[in-house]
């Protein structure tokens, strides 16, 4: 399966890559990061771009970064970069469970964290995880930089807020005291994308939620928030009691004929999952926040 | 246009013109004959086609060849050092890691990986090491069983090559440390 051909670009830097973008507006271009998603598309011949701009190479773009206030996460990051990072598991665990729980070893050596936000696909599992952190995406264009909010940023299947002389450089996770994240997943036995993938975090003040923001990936066309979720947390303790019935309001809000619904699973059990996962994933995080567990009788 | 390529494999520097769609995995194979990366599914689920690019365990199914332009590359050909058998493959041969051997070489590149990062790993970690290697004729059993010779025996191997140092006169400053 070889991809159709096409003219291969390197950029050596940000201002390259907008350059080359310029030069090649007129023709179909895609850009290739760690390329997890766009070698297979065009292997399948679903992509046939005329034009491939590499910008592996731009070592500006790769690294994790502990800053004031957030965690910076460079586009070209790899997922298992993610993973290994002892501070993204502290600072924001949802978004390191999150990519711990995408394909497999190798995948995750290459796969980059820019190009699976950019691509957007609905199954994929960072998408979620973004929107639960609360991230902001930071993209490049010929006017500069500017910074996009995770709700603002998935619009529909492969569809984002980037426009198309833009280049997604960085992400920024806040940091946040007092929290406790998770993400859980049922995983296409075949391959490996998010059935349905459930991304939580939880302010909590001692025993009391103080926020919540719950999304999830591979039910709707996009990642979406499942607000009546947080809202069921929000100033409640949070115990088994208070997971179960905020569980149960998962699919409160979306439209169930809108669910996906394919030959691995119908928008019917898609739904059933996202309440079993929601509840899955609050329990993790319960297990993994500081509250203490009730005395025992 | 054809792009012309340093790819360093097994130690050994080569330069290569590529067209851009060319796969490792083929330069590998058709251009320099490397051909212990095996083709499988050719959509980065099976494995067969696992190699290490600097050190990282990939899939040269899912790698265009200009990407790897200017990495070290480590292929099951790499292994094996003067005919002796790495303890990799050792392990899979003592303990039956194989049937028809398809799958192999990746696996055992795989378990490269993470030999290096983990040189002690429990089951559960080879497990989810090897979850992006397929196996259609083994279960998986005598591989897991393969890896965990192998870290025994490349710990076994550390240790004397220790002992050996010691009762050398020629100390390097890299074992004063461990005093």
């Amino acid at each position: 399966m070889y991809p159709a051909p096409f003219e291969y670009e390197r950029a050596e830097s940000v201002e390259d890559a907008l350059s080359l973008m310029d030069e090649h507006s007129d023709s179909i271009t895609e850009l290739l990061a760690g390329g997890h998603s766009l070698l297979p598309t065009m292997k399948a011949g679903l992509a046939t771009p005329d034009v491939v701009i590499d910008i592996g190479e731009i070592d500006a773009l790769r690294g994790i970064e502990n800053a004031e206030g957030s965690i910076t996460v460079g586009a070209l990051t790899p997922y298992s970069a993610v993973d290994d990072s002892e501070t993204v598991w502290t600072e924001t665990a949802v978004f390191a469970d999150a990519a711990h729980h995408i394909g497999d070893v190798q995948v995750r050596n290459r796969g980059t964290v820019g190009g699976n936000i950019a691509h957007a696909d609905p199954a994929s599992d960072l998408p979620a995880a973004l929107l639960a952190a609360d991230g902001t995406v930071i993209a490049h264009g010929p006017d500069g930089e500017r910074s996009i909010a995770a709700d603002e940023f998935f619009e529909a299947s492969y569809m984002t807020a980037l426009a198309e002389d833009e280049l997604l450089t960085r992400i920024e996770l806040p940091k946040r005291g007092g929290h406790a994240g998770a993400y859980a997943k049922k995983p296409s036995p075949s391959s490996g994308y998010a059935i349905v993938g459930v991304a939580v975090v939880l302010e909590t003040d001692g025993n009391t939620v103080t926020d919540a923001r719950v999304a999830v990936n591979g039910a709707m066309d996009h990642a979406v928030r499942l607000e009546p979720v947080e809202e069921a947390l929000s100033g409640e303790s949070f115990t088994d009691e208070t997971i179960t019935t905020a569980a149960e309001r998962a699919t409160d809000d979306l439209d169930t004929a809108m669910v996906m619904d394919d030959l691995q699973a119908s928008n019917e059990f898609r739904a059933q999952l996202v309440e079993v996962y929601t509840e899955r994933a609050l329990d993790t995080a319960l297990d993994r926040s500081s509250v203490a567990p009730p005395a025992a009788d | 246009m054809e792009h012309d390529i340093t790819l360093t494999v097994n130690d050994t520097e080569h330069e290569i013109a590529v067209e851009p769609r060319t796969l490792l995995v083929h330069t590998l194979r058709d251009a320099l004959g490397y051909t212990g990366a095996n083709v499988g599914c050719e959509s980065s689920l099976c494995g067969a086609c696992t190699v290490t690019m600097d050190g990282d365990a990939v899939k040269s199914c899912t790698v265009l060849a200009v990407q790897a332009d200017g990495t070290e590359i480590e292929t099951v050909e790499g292994l094996a050092e003067d005919g002796d058998f790495h303890p990799i493959q050792e392990g899979f041969r003592k303990e039956h890691g194989l049937q028809c051997g398809y799958c192999t070489p990746g696996m055992m590149m795989t378990a490269r990986e993470l030999l290096e990062d983990n040189p002690d790993p429990d089951e559960a970690e080879i497990r989810e090491a090897i979850e992006g290697n397929l196996c259609r004729c083994t279960g998986y059993q005598n591989i897991v069983n393969a890896v965990e010779f192998a870290a025994d025996r490349m710990e076994t191997d550390a240790a004397n090559r220790d002992i050996a140092a010691d009762g050398g006169t020629d100390r390097t400053t890299d074992t004063v440390e461990d005093e």
